[in-house]
């Protein structure tokens, strides 16, 4: 390194373009570190291949081709990616606050149960009508789910991070209740499924003649709704304050459990909608326990954390991110049929994709760092 | 409800909560002595299920309980680097990656199973060490000395663990890295060396604790160990950060897990009702987090990752 002043002015020069190439780089940063995150799990997922005695090649093509091959393809993995979106632009909500929710599997529960009894309960409503009833009653389902925990941190001091991981489990236990009680189906099935539910609640399809429904719609809405509430909105300002620094933002007068309350609430209602619409835009159009709380959330509640993380905690960014890991839950369906390789993979592979993309934030903001330094550097001698 | 109150349903009861109390000690006590440095380990009932996968699989195929605990503890081994190199080097955010190591656990666990076993084959299960002597002891002697050397073994951990913590130079450092890691590494205690040890000791203790479920059950399938990992660190909380106070709460959940059983095993709680009485250790955990959170407080350094160059 040389000493500032003593450099000559080709020096200065050079330093200069190279500051602002610098500059034109940093965006970069933001995007290629977690994609090499995901490249890395996916190199850790074609070692588990081999290990399962299957080409991780093939394995990857069949992934690749069965998630993105044509439209009906792409239709598929949108929809898949529905709830990821959905409750990953809630989880943008509740980091950015400071609070982490790891609460979205028993949130989408609470939203599905809420929307599943509004469409038992009033089932004639024309379809104007109730599918927005039973969006909203998704909504409000998991933002009481939400809200619970929201409450205990803020007033009790309750730790959200344990608190939500038992609302999960409550939430699951509850369902397959009520899904052998109350809201089970009339004959004597012993499948843990409601009846078909009324039609006038089914999200309608999309035109193009894929499966798409307006649940693709809906989450795209609330995703725009979300970036609005928090960087368009007073309200948005006061939770990424606090989340930002809870101690200051109480000495300025900010109500600081109110908010967390509130970002709880909203993180918990995002998640609610996606359970709405995996009951009303699924293809049975039942709300079904079979094959656990899993098997209904899709491990959605989790795997919208990582696609949240993925997009930079910024809402907008969720949805390009959801479509990455909604193509690899689609195209693992199809690794499955083409390798016979069980999609419990699938599960395996997102958890090392949480593991790496968590790990490699702390790169991004390392990097990201050193790049406005430079920039900043070099700027501050242009001016001088 | 009659039936319940017999001498003999009532031994059975606390005896089985003593047995079904020894995986949330295990898993609990190791994740207490890795909070004391500072570290949240969230990825205990992941590591639960590989160690539970692992143990079921060796017995499948070897036929041999020892061996099979020996592979438990080399996952845990395996799982605590892993989680080092996450934690110490990438310092990521440890309520997160914790979630990671969850899913990888309930994913490769239920692929593993599928490929390699398929059809649940179940196993030898644990058989119970009755201590001489002591378990003639009518009433006492069954509930507390006719169990598996397991659960001997992890309450016999309680003492040794509380001392390793309180009276050990080791036990020292740990504390002094979880409260406050700046002030040991100017003291030239090794900060991520201090972790790293905790880290392994939690993991190779959650994966034995995966390994208890699964030879005291006799078997394997998806998701064995159904949220007890997570119970588990919910408990350190309960237990103010102490393995005492990790056993009691430990003993508190073994005893709810019994009584659930034994009032289905009586019909006193049936059908979609047992799915209601499933949700109790869940409502209990956050009912136990109400009373116990700010009172005591958590160790000051927990989650916060050391960088010397901050």
């Amino acid at each position: 390194m040389t000493v500032r002043g003593v450099k000559n002015d080709a020096e200065v020069e050079l330093e200069h373009s190279a500051a602002s190439s610098l500059a034109r780089l940093r965006p970069f940063v933001g995007l290629a570190v977690p994609l090499l995150a995901v490249a890395a799990a996916l190199a850790v997922g074609a070692i588990m291949l081999l290990a399962l005695g299957t080409s991780p090649i093939e394995g990857y093509r069949a992934m690749i081709t069965g998630s993105l091959g044509g439209a009906d393809k792409l239709a598929d993995t949108a929809i898949k990616a529905m709830p990821l979106m959905l409750v990953g632009v809630g989880i943008c909500i509740a980091f950015r606050a400071g609070v982490i929710n790891i609460g979205g599997e028993g949130q989408i529960i609470a939203g599905a149960i809420l929307s599943t009894s509004t469409a038992l309960l009033v089932p004639d409503l024309p379809s104007a009508i109730l599918i927005p009833m039973v969006l909203i009653a998704g909504a409000i389902g998991g933002g009481i789910w939400g809200a619970i925990p929201g409450g205990l941190k803020a007033y009790l001091g309750v730790n959200e991070i344990l608190s939500t991981i038992m609302m999960n489990i409550i939430a699951a236990h509850f369902l397959s209740f009520l899904l052998q009680d109350l809201l089970i189906a009339e004959g004597d099935v012993k499948i843990q499924q409601t009846e078909r539910l009324s039609e006038n609640a089914d999200l309608p399809l999309l035109p193009g003649g894929t499966r798409l429904h307006l649940g693709f719609i809906i989450a795209l809405l609330v995703a725009v709704a979300a970036y609005i509430l928090l960087f368009r909105s007073t309200l948005g300002v006061r939770l990424r304050a606090v989340g930002h620094n809870p101690h200051a933002s109480r000495y300025a007068g900010m109500p600081v459990q109110r908010s967390i309350v509130e970002a709880l609430a909203f993180s918990g209602a995002c998640a609610g909608i996606a359970g709405a619409v995996l009951v009303f835009g699924s293809q049975s159009h039942r709300l079904i326990g079979e094959g656990g709380a899993a098997g209904f959330t899709q491990s959605a509640g989790f795997n919208g954390i990582v696609t949240a993380l993925f997009g930079g905690l910024h809402p907008l960014a969720t949805v390009p991110a959801s479509f990455l890991f909604g193509a690899m839950l689609n195209g693992g369906i199809a690794m499955q049929r083409a390798v016979q390789v069980p999609s419990a993979m699938i599960i395996a592979l997102n958890g090392v994709v949480v593991i790496f993309v968590v790990g490699s934030l702390r790169l991004r903001e390392r990097l990201q760092r050193w790049f406005d330094d430079r920039v900043g550097i070099e700027t501050s001698k242009e001016r001088a | 409800m009659g039936d319940f109150f017999t001498v003999s349903a009532l031994v059975v009861t606390f005896a089985s909560g003593i047995r079904l109390a020894t995986p949330f000690l295990l898993a609990s006590l190791g994740e207490t002595l890795g909070q004391r440095s500072g570290v949240l380990n969230l990825g205990v009932e992941g590591v639960m299920l590989l160690g539970a996968f692992g143990a079921y699989y060796t017995v499948l195929k070897a036929g041999s309980q020892p061996l099979a605990l020996l592979v438990a503890i080399a996952i845990g081994i395996v799982m605590g680097l892993l989680y080092a190199v996450v934690t110490l080097v990438m310092q990521a955010e440890q309520g997160i990656s914790g979630i990671g190591v969850f899913l990888f656990g309930l994913g490769f666990t239920d692929l593993a199973f599928q490929k390699w076993v398929g059809t649940p084959i179940p196993i030898a299960r644990l058989e119970p060490w009755p201590i001489p002597g002591l378990s003639d002891i009518p009433v006492i002697g069954e509930v507390l000395f006719q169990h598996n050397p397991l659960v001997y073994g992890a309450f016999l951990l309680v003492p040794i663990m509380t001392y390793l913590i309180s009276r050990t130079t080791f036990g020292l450092n740990v504390r002094a890295v979880g409260e406050t890691p700046e002030a040991a590494d100017t003291l030239g205690v090794s900060v991520n060396g201090t972790r790293l040890v905790t880290i392994i000791v939690a993991n190779v203790l959650a994966s034995l604790a995966g390994a208890v479920v699964a030879l005291e059950v006799g078997n394997f399938q998806q998701n064995l160990t159904a949220g007890r990992g997570f119970i588990a660190i919910a408990l350190v909380y309960f237990g103010a950060w102490r393995p005492f106070g990790a056993m009691v709460g430990s003993l508190l959940f073994g005893f709810v897990l019994a009584l659930v059983n034994q009032w289905g095993a009586l019909g006193i709680i049936s059908g979609s009702a047992s799915s209601l009485a499933a949700m109790a250790p869940a409502v209990l955990t956050i009912v136990v987090l109400v009373f116990i959170s700010n009172r005591v407080g958590q160790p000051a350094a927990l989650t916060r990752p050391f960088d010397r160059s901050n």
